[in-house]
């Protein structure tokens, strides 16, 4: 317990620390602003970076190209179950960020997907005309709120980070999943530790086999893979902030003049 | 009289060919995507394709202005010689890299949907990559630069959300900033991307 607590007293002063570490004396912290990402840890991130790319080439990307040669169902039926487990953390998320409407309709998909969807393997409340699907984390919720991203980070395996969605990852296993207290904390003789830990791994099997070919291209195709990784992460990050499935003006190019002044050369 | 019947052709004519050679931003990037489809899907080398698809993308995208975008502040303070050095090395780039990108694809269908006028210089057009069994729908965004309404010229692509030009842009600051800000880093980094 008092362990917890440490480490919520400790990412709650880490998010302060970043979301008011650039203000220059201005502490209020405004809501439509988008604020910037800062690579304090850039070469730790880039060595973190090149040995993940390294595990990605040895163990990630093999293990994913076998999961695209499984029948189409079954790996349909995976993504619909490690999405629909995704909704316990996204509908706290939808309540904590005052989307109540969005929280009881992805309840009922919920309901209706682990029922009538067999354990979530069937998008039944798609097919019923559910609203699309938008994931929501801690993360996303603290960013919601006005806290800035603080430092970008690249985490072993996990991939790109920054300290705001690091430590939103940090309530899911300190009470904020209900799928992680239930599979670690349940006391069940069904779930265990290691069936939360397979369907991460198969999420993010998942994903990355959705993706061969799209990062395949932006790796080929970049002067700094690294930074190109990042500048999407911080982008998608925005986007799903601020709910905007198709991207905002104002969030994307940061500084709209940038484009005004080509217009002055 | 005669004279009369002249001014008024001519006048006509002229109002004529300013509705002929305006285009309208929308039907723009769909003739554009229109042309890159047909290039796609024909039956040619990919190397062809690459090289059919650099045309339309000098046709058809402001490249100087992309890449003016793509360095930001840092151009301020290039001289002359240094800011054509880097107007040619990144269209090299640029065709490279777009060319390229675009040939994994092969009978893409685009739909444009519609249009949002952000001023009289630029207009998002909002389109979908149609989906296939073997890939989802894809949103794709165009920025165009309409200054000249009678040529407009493609800016930025914002694939689901994530705008080509900025992630461009934060990949080369990315370098500048490891190399204290030397522009010959970036050079040279461009120079090694077109040569491989």
């Amino acid at each position: 317990m008092f362990r917890k607590l440490t480490i919520t007293i400790l990412s709650v002063f880490l998010l302060s620390f970043n979301a008011y570490a650039d203000s220059s004396g201005d502490l209020e912290l405004k809501k439509n602003q988008t604020k910037e990402i800062r690579d304090c840890f850039e070469k730790l991130n880039r060595a973190t970076f090149a040995f993940n790319q390294g595990l990605d080439k040895a163990i990630i990307k093999p293990l994913a190209k076998g999961y695209r040669n499984l029948p189409d169902p079954l790996q349909k039926g995976t993504r619909n179950a490690v999405r629909n487990l995704s909704n316990l953390i996204t509908i706290p998320n939808n309540v904590l960020q005052g989307d109540v409407r969005m929280a009881i309709i992805n309840t009922g998909r919920l309901v209706i997907n682990s029922t009538v969807g067999i354990l979530g393997t069937i998008d039944v409340a798609n097919k019923m005309g559910f609203p699309n699907y938008e994931m929501e984390d801690y993360g996303q919720t603290l960013g919601a709120w006005g806290i800035g991203p603080g430092c970008y980070i690249v985490l072993p395996v996990l991939g790109p980070s920054s300290v705001r969605d690091t430590a939103g990852s940090f309530i899911n296993v300190l009470g904020g999943d209900p799928w992680y207290n239930a599979s670690a904390h349940g006391n069940n003789e069904f779930l265990n530790q290691n069936i939360f830990i397979a369907s991460k791994v198969l999420s993010g099997i998942d994903f990355r086999a959705n993706n061969i070919e799209s990062i395949e291209n932006l790796e080929a195709n970049s002067i700094d893979f690294y930074a190109s990784v990042k500048s999407l992460y911080t982008q998608d990050r925005e986007n799903k902030i601020k709910n905007n499935q198709r991207g905002n003006i104002e969030v994307l190019y940061k500084n709209e003049e940038d484009w005004e002044e080509i217009e002055d050369q | 009289m005669k004279t009369k019947k002249i001014i008024i052709i001519l006048f006509f004519l002229s109002f004529l060919n300013g509705q002929v050679y305006s285009m309208e931003p929308d039907v723009f990037v769909q003739s554009t995507v229109n042309r890159a489809s047909q290039i796609l899907s024909k039956n040619i080398t990919k190397k062809q394709k690459i090289n059919e698809l650099k045309i339309v993308a000098k046709e058809t995208v402001d490249i100087k202005g992309v890449g003016f975008y793509s360095i930001g502040s840092v151009r301020k303070r290039l001289n002359e010689e240094q800011m054509q050095k880097y107007s040619e090395l990144f269209e090299a780039y640029f065709l490279k890299s777009f060319s390229s990108r675009l040939s994994e694809y092969t009978n893409p269908k685009i739909e444009v949907q519609t249009k949002e006028v952000l001023n009289k210089n630029y207009t998002i057009v909002n389109s979908i990559l149609v989906g296939t069994s073997e890939r989802p729908e894809v949103k794709i965004d165009w920025r165009v630069y309409t200054k000249n309404p009678d040529n407009p010229l493609i800016r930025d692509l914002i694939i689901e959300g994530l705008s080509l030009a900025r992630t461009q842009k934060e990949e080369f600051a990315s370098i500048l900033n490891s190399n204290d800000g030397d522009i010959n880093s970036l050079f040279r980094a461009l120079e090694k991307f077109s040569e491989n």
